[in-house]
């Protein structure tokens, strides 16, 4: 970029990696300068964890190359990458909780006297590192028994004692209290001050800006831009994470709603108040009448795909209620729920909604079995009808409902779970990105049948990382960001501009008050303005 | 599609050939050799016995093999039920000692002295409520299953040997003859029950609710759950008709030697009904079940024995033996797993 005079710790160049003939990461080129956090940035999907993965040895490139200090490298394994300096600090800790904290800090590298270990150097020099990082803790205690946030920077300081010049830090703080991520941040800022060359991914924009040199957007494989932070606006950042540039945003065009009644007067059919569940959601209502598409919009890590599996029953709350047709709804499971008439696509089709050995028919009958069902026994007619049904009506490319769907695009693979939920024929439908990674046709017919499904009355709760989606397939928009509610937006609101200024206004307001605070409490603590 | 050049262009990445190639899956062969393989080497070690052991193709020698298989396929009915979720039951053994131990308890004179129909209906009772319990330490508590049934392999002999006495408790009412004696079409009932239980599980695994569901939870627990299928519930009854299924076997074997034996009744057969499931075709990671196979996998092992047996290895060597056609088995598995 645009230092010249310097090395970069490491660089990039033109990575490319495909996966069954999908390009995961297209030619996306970086150079990481000593001294300087680099922030990578993207939705779901953008190709983050698959650069990093490349740059660590644990896939390798199609084609590109890397040069490690000006010099070529290229790794075999996760294990050579970090012999040549480069680690890796991941959401979870990687490390052995039940030895004690100089344990881990040495694991692998132990110091011995007299071929037995030296526990008392240990404890020693392990002291003096964390001391030096500005973490106070009994290094002898069982890491397990600390927080989460404590382990992380732990493994962080073992990291770089181990001379790591490159670190990168996938998503460190997303389980971390807001005091905790405060202090990473500062042993963030003290590698870098020691010439540590560091990426920091992260979908919490206040942490990139308060962080991070330079920033890069990835967006479906391909490198959108790179930058100082310096340079940008949170408006912008946003606009290129969801897919626009800020020139080419107009006003969202609303289609399908064109000429429908107006739905604010019929009693809710979904009414969800007040859900909170510590560090996911913080005081989320939604509500949904018939006939209504409700949109979730927000940043990956918004809350979102939390708000909707609550929903579903599928993430316990802390508090909270939700009624369906006025009825208060106690149980906290998913069949409880469908009995009530609420069902729900997943958003990882592939983890948490097809059944892959299963054919295309057992997939889709699955759910409806209560009804397909007599005395334990399963009417196969019925079965085949109702499959044979959807199948016709949903257009599923496949030689037959036999078909293993594993063997199925990812669009057809959609429209089974989408048929999975309408043969439950529910109330309200709970989707989760339902167009990711399906192309173009597959896409339109379902976001078609979101439609007609809405018309015909049933209750939707939609979520897209594509602003475009939302805006042009909502009747009220909710928006969210850091499990908060930030707006409710209704009617002629939902513009993409007006949602991309509600989430990067928010932005601003969280550390302007945290300016402030720190202004007035200089000693104190302070993050929970960001929190909020 | 850069590695390969000299692949037609025209071939996509998931065309199993072109996997087959690439040795990504097993391939068809792989498959095939899965699916079917275990019938091909029945077929062949019987035409072996047939030419090179004396007195093999008689009634006497089947009916011996039938009534030896029969225990080992009913218990390895229910393993394969428990690995279709994804599972593994190792107390199977532990439930037949109990089965035993509590048939005694009731029927001889020193316990309850009651008649031995109720006495039989009693000991299948708490095997299966074992199984239940098992279930349930899986489901709700969340404990793997090798840990769970691992934890009841240890403790249900104990149990078992602790209503016993520890001793080996003799027992002769008329049923047990009836039970070792008594055959129809040439073969001991206690065949054809076997045959029949298969049939059940056949049924159940393809014309029920709870068979759809045991294959789903298998082939995907968190899909599973999210399409709000009942995955507890599924889980508790597969484990109790491992149990149930164990209870029966475990009767059989104390009829059979008429008397209850809790030290050895079962001893080390979750091993062998493992293997005669993993022979079969069934896939260890679950979402998948083969019935037939897994008799035909019960059947094999038994005559592998007695071949070994007939043919003078010792005992050390047909373990061996054993040994290397589950490690072969397992190889045949496993490159179809890493695809997905």
């Amino acid at each position: 970029m645009t230092e010249d005079a310097a090395t970069p710790a490491l660089s990039v160049h033109d990575f490319t990696k495909t996966f069954a003939g999908v390009h995961a990461l297209r030619g996306v080129s970086l150079d990481l300068m000593p001294g300087s956090v680099h922030a990578l940035v993207g939705e779901n999907g953008a190709g983050k964890s698959t650069l990093i993965k490349l740059a660590t040895g644990v896939y390798t490139p199609d084609s590109g190359s890397m040069l490690l200090n000006g010099q070529e490298a290229s790794f075999t394994s996760p294990r050579a990458a970090q012999q040549a300096g480069i680690a890796t600090i991941y959401q979870e800790v990687h490390l052995a909780p039940q030895l004690s904290v100089a344990r881990n800090f040495f694991l692998g590298r132990e110091l011995t006297r007299f071929g037995a270990l030296d526990l008392r150097r240990m404890n020693r020099e392990c002291a003096e590192q964390l001391t030096r990082f500005g973490i106070p803790v009994d290094v002898r205690r069982p890491l397990g028994e600390l927080g989460l946030g404590i382990q992380q920077m732990v493994a962080i300081a073992r990291a770089v004692s181990t001379s790591a010049r490159v670190v990168i830090m996938d998503e460190p703080t997303s389980s971390l209290e807001p005091r905790e991520v405060e202090k990473l941040l500062s042993v963030v800022a003290l590698l870098k001050s020691e010439g540590v060359a560091i990426v920091y991914v992260s979908h919490k924009l206040d942490e990139v800006f308060a962080a991070c040199d330079t920033i890069t957007v990835l967006r479906d494989g391909e490198l959108v831009w790179t930058g100082a932070t310096a340079d940008t606006s949170r408006r912008q950042l946003i606009a290129r994470m969801l897919g626009r540039e800020t020139s080419e945003l107009a006003a969202g065009q609303r289609t399908h709603l064109a000429g429908r009644p107006p739905v604010a007067d019929a009693p809710p059919l979904l009414e969800a108040r007040n859900l909170r569940r510590k560090l996911l959601i913080d005081d989320v209502s939604v509500v949904v009448r018939p006939g209504e598409v409700v949109g979730l919009a927000g940043l990956l890590g918004s809350g979102r795909s939390e708000t909707v599996k609550a929903l579903f029953g599928a993430l316990p709350l802390d508090s909270g209620t939700i009624s369906v047709g006025g009825t208060a709804l106690r149980r906290q499971t998913p069949a409880s729920r469908l009995r009530r008439g609420i069902a729900f696509l997943p958003e990882d089709r592939k983890a948490e909604g097809i059944i892959p050995a299963l054919s295309i028919r057992d997939n889709i009958g699955l759910a409806a079995l209560p009804q397909l069902t007599r005395a334990g026994f399963v009417n196969r007619k019925k079965l085949d009808e109702i499959v044979q049904t959807f199948f016709d009506r949903l257009r599923i490319k496949a030689s037959s409902p036999n078909q293993p769907v594993a063997e199925l695009s990812g669009g057809n693979q959609q429209k089974v779970l989408l048929a999975r939920l309408m043969c439950l024929n529910p109330k309200i439908l709970l989707l989760d990105e339902p167009t990711r990674g399906i192309d173009v046709g597959a896409k339109a017919e379902v976001q078609t049948l979101i439609a007609e499904l809405a018309e015909k009355g049933l209750g939707v709760v939609l979520i897209s990382s594509e602003l475009e989606e939302v805006v042009e397939g909502s009747d009220s928009v909710i928006v969210l960001r850091d499990g908060a509610q930030l707006a409710a937006l209704f009617g002629d609101d939902i513009t993409e501009e007006h949602i991309m200024d509600t989430i990067a206004g928010a932005a601003d307001q969280a550390i302007e008050k945290q300016t402030e605070e720190q202004a007035e409490h200089p000693d104190a603590t302070s993050m929970t303005g960001v929190a909020k | 599609m850069t590695t390969t050049q000299s692949v037609p262009v025209t071939e996509a990445p998931d065309d199993p050939r072109w996997q087959a190639l690439l040795g990504v899956r097993g391939g068809r062969w792989g498959d095939w050799v899965r699916q079917r393989g275990v019938y091909v080497a029945l077929i062949l070690l019987v035409l072996f016995n047939v030419a090179a052991t004396p007195n093999f193709a008689t009634v006497e020698t089947m009916q011996l093999l039938a009534v030896q298989t029969s225990v080992v396929i009913m218990v390895s009915l229910g393993m394969a039920l428990v690995i279709g979720t994804g599972g593994v039951d190792l107390s199977v053994g532990a439930i037949m000692a109990i089965t035993a131990a509590v048939t005694a308890k009731a029927y001889t004179p020193d316990g309850y002295g009651v008649p031995i129909g109720i006495a039989i209906v009693l000991a299948i009772v708490v095997a299966t409520l074992v199984g239940a319990f098992n279930g349930t330490v899986v489901a709700a508590a969340g404990v793997q299953p090798i840990v769970a049934t691992l934890a009841m392999l240890v403790g249900g002999r104990g149990l078992a040997l602790m209503i016993t006495g520890g001793a080996l408790v003799e027992m002769f009412p008329p049923f047990f003859g009836t039970v070792r004696e008594s055959k129809h079409l040439g073969l001991p009932d206690i065949f054809w029950l076997a045959v029949a239980l298969a049939a059940v599980a056949s049924v159940l695994l393809r014309r029920t609710a709870f068979g759809y569901r045991l294959l789903a939870i298998g082939g995907n627990l968190q899909a599973s759950r999210l399409a709000g299928l009942p995955v507890p519930r599924t889980l508790i009854t597969v484990y109790a008709l491992s149990g149930l299924l164990s209870g029966i076997a475990g009767v059989i074997s104390t009829a059979r030697i008429r008397a209850a034996d809790p030290s050895y009744v079962g001893l080390g057969i979750e091993l062998t009904a493992i293997t005669a499931v993993v022979i079969g075709g069934t896939l260890l990671s679950g979402g998948q079940v083969r019935i037939l196979g897994t008799v035909a996998g019960a059947v094999l092992i038994q005559l592998l024995e007695n071949t070994l047996v007939s043919q003078g290895a010792r005992d050390s060597i047909a373990r061996i033996i054993e040994a290397m056609i589950i490690i072969a088995a397992v190889l045949l598995q496993r490159p179809w797993r890493s695809a997905s």
